[in-house]
């Protein structure tokens, strides 16, 4: 399967003693393109995620900035709704998709096997297509702004029949598109459980895992459960659009609410995905600047199983107001608060972790301090939202997009970023210069507090999400989040600066290059070889 | 329970200023007793998130600050306190049970729409609000009257800006008003605030709902289920009247649509049709059209010199009596009554220089939609 190549030289030094011809072929890869159309090896496609998600985080960053700056003052300066909507779907789309969900399967395929103490994925080929299935996924759907009737602008919910018998004629490419990246993360998802399960350090026992492990084995589990479920509901449109079936049309029978119950059944457990590797993200990098170990590691374990299971009955209280029954209404909205209760158990440990530690300030500790704050206001918003009645208030209003960006923003985003600052000393050898780190830290805490937090407010008084132009009375409100999310824009250049920087250069880090850090993948130089752990370390158990 | 949280109410208003400005930045309170309750769970389960956070934050912040390694702090090595964790898991599920006791109670109440006076049905249409009140053979639609000048910056903006409508949904106030909802197209959502009613309308489907009001006065909201381009423009107003007022306003328009009734049999005079067929195409029309009949190809055709149209007056009465399947243009055969069909297509098939000089005649209408 090779490509016809002349040999190349190791480029690596390998650990292994004894090297067979076939950890040959693969640390000879080929040059250019091929070397990354080709790899298999787990750092090489960690990278190749992390970069395609920070792309396409810009590229969601501006369709929103397309949204701020229309939403800027009352009336209609700069886009016409049929473009605005176009905008609003498509930021979210590419959002959940293409910026957040690869950037977590990005930082999984590289400290995964780190942290195990694995040489590399389970299934390095299938790792190499689920990457490789994304940017040509991503492809297709942004094309379908080009094509004619525009592309998706249904909202990223695209409810039925809006999104079928009322949608533009792209929206089979959108769903062709969703098909192929939903793929990826089964495929994505398969690799992480086959090689969390079977390749662990010897002595390493499921409960001496590192938290980002533990919770990317249950998000994998999620992502498996629920993907098929947004196939299913895609495949269902694409029949409604093409081939003359019902499922979501009134007029030949159709229910436009089991739509809702199909994607929600989906949605919600995506939410969760969304989160539980952000804390495991967070549940290391505490610790390491506390210098402490994670207080009440088990409850953590159990605390992330019980919102993984939760999440799975949870579903309908993004659909208070289609007109469930009463006792659907009921069950939904305990169901929805019983999630408080393991979340709560989460924000408790952090704290308790910071008690009595010794405690330093590096970007990555500041953005996870950040989430652990943030993220808990977005769960205030969200255990007032739990509350059905008040929700016949809030629902699909402005209080919504703040909640969901404070634990989505502030929450995912910052405790990837804090991820990436705390793990760029491994994947370069260099520490981020951290005075440009701390810059863009306290840009982004200005800028998305001052983007998100009128939103609350605004959508209280009555503003509606997903409006072009809006009453009078917001006007105050948009505008400070208008000039907050353009100032957050501006200050992610930074974020991109600081790496391009750190892969260039910077103070040389030693391969343990947190004072507090304890997990394996400590124990291998800065930068790791492309190569570790070819022969399996031998596993410590510590304190938990 | 209840007392508390109207106690709880009045410590908020006050602190707040007075009522009208709480609804700039805040939930409304609004003019039913159901709003009231709302706002009360709002409110306690915001002041339960404060106290949290501010016992969770306070202690992180202290620990921030009290434990810094730049000062010296030696790190502890604890890490598990069983009692501390089960406490702090059983301690969040009591406030939430607290929680869930008023907020069951508050729903099975807006869940119970019986013994109504009055039953209104509400049908959503991309982009404006039919209201029929049952049984009472009044039936109008409601679209947003803010005019596009405004919108485009053209004009100043008014006071109601996007939240105005030729015809608002008229209640009475102290009556029990059921609400029948439903959409002929996508689904929409009919939300006023003050009345703290948000209910989908969804195809196929009818939910219910239901408002008592406590004060007159003129209530705004909107669509707030994403419907398509105009989805933001498909304002909500309701108008709450006393109970007589109410009365006297519901027979004058039963006669007015007696009377149109009648008019069908009637031989209408082109001018007077062009008049009524005018103001329709307004407020219905020219949504999607254009005010000048200009349409926006490709989803929305032009209507003037629109070659066809001129042509063959049958193929444009089948279009808006029947609607065109998989386009945007819906069957208006329900929605609206023979005079006013004939108007809008005698209108259309005389204006922009489509000088047709056709006079289509409401019986002719009416005898289209019978078979």
């Amino acid at each position: 399967m090779s490509p016809k190549l002349p040999p190349q030289p190791h480029l690596q030094h390998s650990s292994t003693a004894v090297s067979d011809g076939q950890s040959q072929s693969h640390a000879a890869p080929p040059k250019g393109i091929l070397r990354w159309l080709l790899t298999t090896n787990h750092k090489e496609i960690g990278s190749l995620y992390l970069i395609f998600s920070l792309t396409m985080f810009f590229v969601g960053g501006i369709f929103a900035l397309v949204v701020r700056a229309e939403l800027f003052q009352p009336g209609l300066q700069l886009v016409e709704p049929e473009f605005f909507n176009q905008m609003t779907t498509m930021h979210g789309l590419i959002m959940v998709f293409a910026a957040v969900m690869p950037a977590f399967t990005g930082l999984a395929n590289w400290m995964i096997p780190l942290q195990i103490g694995a040489p590399d994925m389970a299934l390095p080929r299938l790792n190499n297509f689920s990457f490789w299935l994304l940017p040509v996924a991503f492809t297709l759907l942004l094309s379908t702004l080009f094509m004619p009737g525009g592309g998706p602008n249904f909202g990223w919910t695209f409810y039925a029949p809006l999104s079928t018998n009322y949608a533009p004629p792209s929206t089979s490419f959108f769903i062709l598109a969703l098909h192929m990246a939903g793929i990826s993360s089964i495929l994505g998802a398969i690799n992480i459980i086959a090689t969390i399960l079977n390749m662990r350090a010897p002595g390493m026992r499921l409960m001496d895992m590192p938290l980002f492990v533990w919770t990317w084995l249950i998000t994998a589990f999620l992502l498996i459960a629920v993907m098929p479920v947004l196939a299913a509901v895609i495949t269902m449109m694409l029949m409604d659009i093409n081939f003359g079936t019902s499922f979501f049309n009134a007029a030949g029978g159709g229910d436009p609410v089991l739509f809702q119950h199909l994607f929600w059944t989906f949605g919600h457990p995506e939410v969760y995905i969304m989160i539980l590797p952000a804390f495991g993200i967070v549940s290391a990098i505490i610790p390491t600047f506390a210098r402490k170990p994670l207080f009440g590691y088990a409850s953590m374990v159990y605390a992330t199983a019980a919102i993984a299971f939760l999440s799975f009955l949870v579903w309908a209280h993004h659909m208070f107001v289609v007109g469930m029954p009463l006792v659907a209404e009921l069950f939904f909205m305990y169901t929805t608060m019983l999630i408080a209760v393991p979340t709560g158990v989460k924000v408790f440990n952090w704290v308790t972790t910071l008690f009595r530690g010794s405690i330093s300030f590096e970007s990555p500790m500041l953005f996870a301090l950040a989430f652990v704050v943030l993220f808990t206001i977005g769960g205030f918003s969200g255990l007032m939202l739990a509350i059905a009645p008040a929700d016949f208030q809030y629902h699909d209003t402005y209080f919504v997009v703040a909640h969901f960006h404070y634990v989505l923003v502030p929450g995912a985003i910052f405790a990837i970023m804090a991820g990436v600052y705390y793990w760029l000393p491994k994947w370069t050898g260099h520490y981020p210069n951290e005075r440009l780190a701390q810059w863009h830290f306290w840009f982004s805490i200005i800028g998305v507090n001052l983007t998100f937090f009128p939103m609350h407010f605004a959508g209280l008084a009555g503003m509606p999400r997903r409006i072009p132009d809006y009453a009078l009375q917001f006007a105050d409100f948009n505008l400070l989040s208008s000039i907050g999310a353009f100032f957050f824009g501006a200050s992610q250049l930074l974020f991109v600066l600081g790496i391009i920087l750190c892969v260039r250069g910077g103070k040389k880090a030693p391969a343990k290059a947190w004072e507090g850090a304890e997990d394996l993948e400590w124990t291998v130089p800065c930068p790791a070889p492309l190569h570790t752990f070819e022969t399996p370390p031998v596993f410590h158990r510590t304190s938990h | 329970m209840r007392s508390a949280w109207r106690w709880l109410l009045v410590i908020t208003l006050s602190a707040s200023g007075s009522q009208a400005n709480a609804n700039d930045w805040n939930m409304p309170v609004g003019v039913t007793d159901v709003s009231a309750d709302i706002f009360g769970l709002h409110m306690t389960i915001f002041w339960i998130c404060v106290v949290i956070g501010l016992v969770v934050f306070g202690a992180m912040f202290y620990s921030l600050f009290r434990y810094r390694h730049s000062k010296g702090a030696k790190a502890a090595n604890f890490h598990e306190h069983t009692s501390v964790e089960v406490l702090w898991t059983a301690i969040p599920v009591l406030i939430l049970v607290g929680m869930a006791v008023p907020a069951t109670a508050t729903l099975k109440n807006m869940y119970d729409s019986s013994d109504a006076e009055l039953d209104v049905m509400i049908t959503g249409q991309q982009w404006r609000w039919r209201y029929e009140y049952l049984g009472e053979d009044v039936a109008f639609t409601s679209n947003m009257s803010t005019p596009r000048t405004q919108v485009s910056g053209a004009e100043t903006r008014g006071e109601h800006y996007l939240l105005e409508v030729d015809e608002p949904l008229v209640l009475p106030i102290n009556r029990k008003v059921r609400f029948l909802m439903t959409s002929d197209d996508v689904i929409h959502s009919w939300w006023v605030p003050d009345l703290a009613v948000k209910q989908d309308t969804i195809p196929g489907f009818i939910n219910e709902n239901w408002v008592k009001i406590n004060e007159p006065g003129i209530y705004r909201g909107q669509c707030t289920e994403l419907c398509g381009i105009n989805h933001g423009f498909m304002p909500v107003v309701v108008h709450a009247m006393e109970e007589d007022e109410f009365d006297g306003w519901l027979a004058e328009r039963k006669e007015a649509a007696a009377e149109e009734a009648m008019g069908v049999d009637r031989e209408w005079a082109m001018e007077k049709l062009v008049a009524r067929g005018q103001e329709i195409y307004q407020s219905i029309c020219s949504s999607c059209h254009q005010a000048e009949g200009q349409g926006s190809p490709p989803a929305f055709p032009a209507l003037a010199n629109n070659e066809q149209l001129i042509s063959d007056v049958d193929w444009h009465l089948n279009k808006v009596i029947n609607g065109v399947s998989g386009a945007a243009m819906p069957a208006f055969r329900s929605t609206l009554n023979p005079v006013e069909i004939a108007a809008v297509v005698t209108y259309t098939r005389n204006a922009w220089g489509n000088d047709t000089g056709d006079v289509v005649q409401p019986s002719e209408v009416a005898e289209l939609i019978a078979q």
